[in-house]
């Protein structure tokens, strides 16, 4: 490995007309089926997840199957598309297994090259919005740090993101990875109270349970690392789409609200915050785009980019939010205003597939930057 | 005439290459030529330097000449002619202004400056105090300005001064062209914290300027400010970076190479800088594909502010990590560089250049607010100087 990895193509960090197409149909729906009053609803239910919103996300529109080839079912996209769907999420919170099934354990799947056989099965379910795969690791797992193994299929895993939500588990174990059903006997899904209230976490207990073997080991890291690689990688699109709402939201607010006689959004010392927040939120769109574009492109670039776009774009993300309810005042403290739930999932996705501490660690490793 | 396409201009370099083999042709000479050619900026008029071509084709003509060795017109060297009165000229000017001022600007036979700035105004540029007083057919100018650069070596300069203190303060400028030579004009060099004169003062004492060198309409020289101030700001904001290509480059080259300076505190900051300075080169890169594509978003004036931030920041650890080192200047002695090199010279010098990166071609306080109001929305702050004529301000 040289100091600096060649880069071998320019990303392109624009955004295509056909993605501004499937943002526009993500966006509508999102509109209309979870405006932000329906997400706190929802947050406050027995049900976490609104099926019919998933089904038209997923099947309907077809968001799930953007990273799967046609040959099984899927829409033969990539990542640049997905990023797109992720960046919408972002900006509605709305719950939905879209990070963790359609990226995360998609990507696992596609990356054990299975041409037929459970793994392309499997693949289909997923494509086609009938299934919901989630990678039985806890959600702070990350590619560069050692992926969480489970002898046999035995103990407990936890917090897994989306859990709730899924119909299969893949777990990794020492023997390989397995697809354990999560209503297979010897599986309890244990749910668990999330800082989070959008993205559901549990723990998942396995006592004697059964699956299929998918792949052995050592095949089952590299799938795992992509999987969580992939994750990571859009995961900052996500924040992106978060960071814009709490932007667009706290300049809405600010440019309304009326104090000492004046729009608030007037005074130098919050305008000069926003604008820094906007400059920030330029820099994490150029960071979330190379990010899912070299996975797109299947870069070697790759590592880089996601270290850096995660790195970045949490802090960026937390930051918004911070300043969301900061600068909306009182209200921003309250239940009923939705700025509590991007910071909450701001807050938790700084810690989704590693901290920026952890990616940095990563982009120390490859840019031979080493610690003292 | 149609514009030419990408095809039709690769095929006009040629000609010109072989018509003037870079190897043993002039310097100047060859740009002449090309200037003559239309290949010097595309985009501009024809018998202007241009061919009325997109802007976006002329990395086309670039690669053809860099790959033929030819010699090129170091916008470095000219820059404030390039990216500011040239636009200024082109879009303000008399035919007869174009036809005089814009060739010697690009081949750089006539180096130009900027007498924009005074003591009394910088960031608040329209208070400006210089006079312009009407004398026949000329303007009779008193004033001082500051923070000039290359005006030692300049042969003309894009001016604003006060026609009319009478209204109010926007409305009361005037725009010319001033030549450096004429009797009045006097520059002195302003020593700044590097111990370097990159600036000057130049002091304007009844210069007499030929109203035909003025650019614009009689008290709209605000407006055709504004062409020029937004130019300086997208020269500075597009060029296109490799990875550490900035201020980056140097520490990190220092961290892989001296491992006894590394601390863990060091090690942190390194990183998180290092990360951000690669977004920002990927932000830059961004708004170049963006600009490329024919969608200029308002991201250009953001970079400079990060830039600013970052050369500061990552010069500071700089310093810091030399350790003793640090300690150390290279040089004190005055001297008076053509062209600024922030990345040149040593750590200490870098740091304090980079202090003036938050405040030359726009103060980041400035830049902010231009941000929050025209790219977010957000109201201006009330002010009491918009309806005053400009002699009852308080000053």
């Amino acid at each position: 490995m040289t100091a600096q990895p060649a880069t071998s193509r320019t990303p392109d960090l624009l955004y295509s007309e056909a993605e501004e197409d499937l943002r526009a149909a993500v966006r509508a729906l999102l509109a209309d089926r979870a405006d932000a009053p329906t997400v706190i609803a929802g947050t406050e239910s027995d049900t976490p997840y609104d099926a019919q919103l998933w089904k038209a996300l997923a099947a309907d529109i077809g968001a799930a199957g953007l990273l799967v080839p046609e040959k099984f079912g899927g829409q033969g996209a990539g990542h640049r598309e997905a990023a797109v769907v992720i960046e919408e999420l972002g900006r509605s919170v709305a719950p939905a297994p879209y990070l963790t099934s359609s990226v995360v354990a998609t990507e696992t799947l596609l990356a054990l090259g299975a041409e037929e056989g459970p793994v392309a099965e499997l693949l289909a379910g997923l494509a086609a919005g009938r299934k919901v795969a989630v990678l039985a690791v806890p959600f702070s797992a990350s590619a560069s740090g050692t992926p969480v193994v489970t002898a046999a299929l035995d103990g407990t895993l936890g917090p897994v993101a989306d859990a709730a939500a899924a119909d299969v588990f893949l777990v990794p174990t020492t023997d390989g990875l397995y697809a354990v059903a999560a209503d297979a006997p010897g599986v309890a899904v244990q749910p668990l109270v999330p800082l989070d209230l959008t993205r559901p976490l549990a723990t998942v207990t396995l006592s004697g349970a059964t699956g299929t073997l998918l792949a052995d080991a050592g095949a089952a890291r590299a799938a795992v690392d992509r999987g969580l690689l992939a994750g990571a990688g859009l995961l900052a699109s996500e924040q992106l789409g978060l960071a814009e709402w709490c932007l667009t939201e706290t300049v809405r607010h600010t440019r309304e609200r009326h104090q000492f006689n004046r729009p608030i959004g007037s005074f130098q010392s919050l305008k000069h915050r926003m604008a820094q927040l906007w400059l920030e939120v330029v820099s994490a769109r150029a960071a979330a785009r190379n990010a899912a574009d070299a996975l797109a492109t299947g870069s070697p670039d790759t590592p880089l980019a996601v270290a850096v776009a995660q790195a970045y774009c949490s802090r960026v993300a937390v930051h918004a939010a911070e300043e969301c309810v900061q600068l909306h005042g009182g209200i921003g403290m309250t239940w009923e205003h939705p700025a509590h739930l991007y910071l909450k999932r701001a807050k938790a996705d700084a810690t989704a597939f590693g901290t920026a501490g952890r990616h940095r660690e990563t982009v120390a490793g490859l840019m031979e930057l080493p610690a003292p | 005439m149609t514009a030419p396409d990408a095809a039709e201009l690769r095929r006009l370099t040629r000609e010109l290459l072989a018509a003037h083999p870079p190897a043993s042709t002039d310097r100047t000479d060859f740009l002449k030529a090309r200037f003559d050619a239309g290949l010097a900026w595309v985009h501009y008029p024809a018998g202007l330097g241009g061919l009325d071509a997109p802007r976006s084709l002329q990395p086309v003509v670039d690669a053809e000449l860099a790959a033929a060795d030819a010699p090129d017109n170091d916008p470095r060297r000219i820059g404030i002619g390039l990216g500011m009165a040239a636009p200024t000229v082109l879009g303000f000017g008399t035919d007869e202004q174009k036809q005089r001022f814009l060739r010697p600007l690009w081949v750089g036979e006539e180096v130009w400056c900027q007498l924009f700035s005074e003591p009394g105004a910088g960031s608040d540029l329209a208070a400006l105090g210089t006079r312009a007083v009407r004398d026949g057919e000329h303007w009779v100018v008193d004033g001082q300005k500051v923070w000039t650069s290359s005006a030692h070596v300049a042969r003309w300069a894009i001016l604003i001064a006060r026609t009319d203190p009478d209204v109010p303060k926007h409305r009361g400028i005037s725009y010319f062209i001033c030549d450096m030579t004429d009797p009045g004009v006097e520059v002195r060099p302003l020593r700044q914290i590097t111990g370097e004169a990159e600036f000057n003062e130049v002091f304007l004492t009844g210069v007499r300027i030929p109203d035909s060198r003025r650019l614009g309409p009689v008290g709209e020289g605000w407006k055709v400010a504004q062409t020029t101030l937004m130019n300086e700001r997208v020269s500075i904001g597009g060029s296109r970076i490799p990875r550490e290509g900035g201020m980056i480059g140097p520490v990190s080259r220092t961290w892989r190479e001296r491992p006894e300076l590394r601390t863990h505190d060091l090690h942190q900051r390194l990183l998180t800088l290092w990360v951000e300075a690669e977004v920002a080169r990927l932000a830059g890169e961004r708004l170049r594909q963006q600009l490329v594509a024919g969608q200029p978003g308002p991201e250009g004036s953001g970079m400079k502010l990060a830039f600013a931030r970052l050369n500061q920041e990552i010069s500071g650890l700089e310093v810091e990590l030399l350790g003793d080192e640090g300690l150390l200047y290279s040089d004190w002695t005055m001297r008076r560089p053509d062209l600024v090199d922030f990345t040149g010279r040593d750590a200490g010098y870098r740091y304090l250049r980079s202090k003036g990166n938050s405040i030359e071609g726009g103060t980041s306080e400035v830049l902010l607010n231009i941000v929050a109001e025209r790219v977010l929305g957000l109201p201006s702050e009330p002010r009491n100087d918009k309806d005053v004529a400009w002699k009852d301000l308080s000053r």
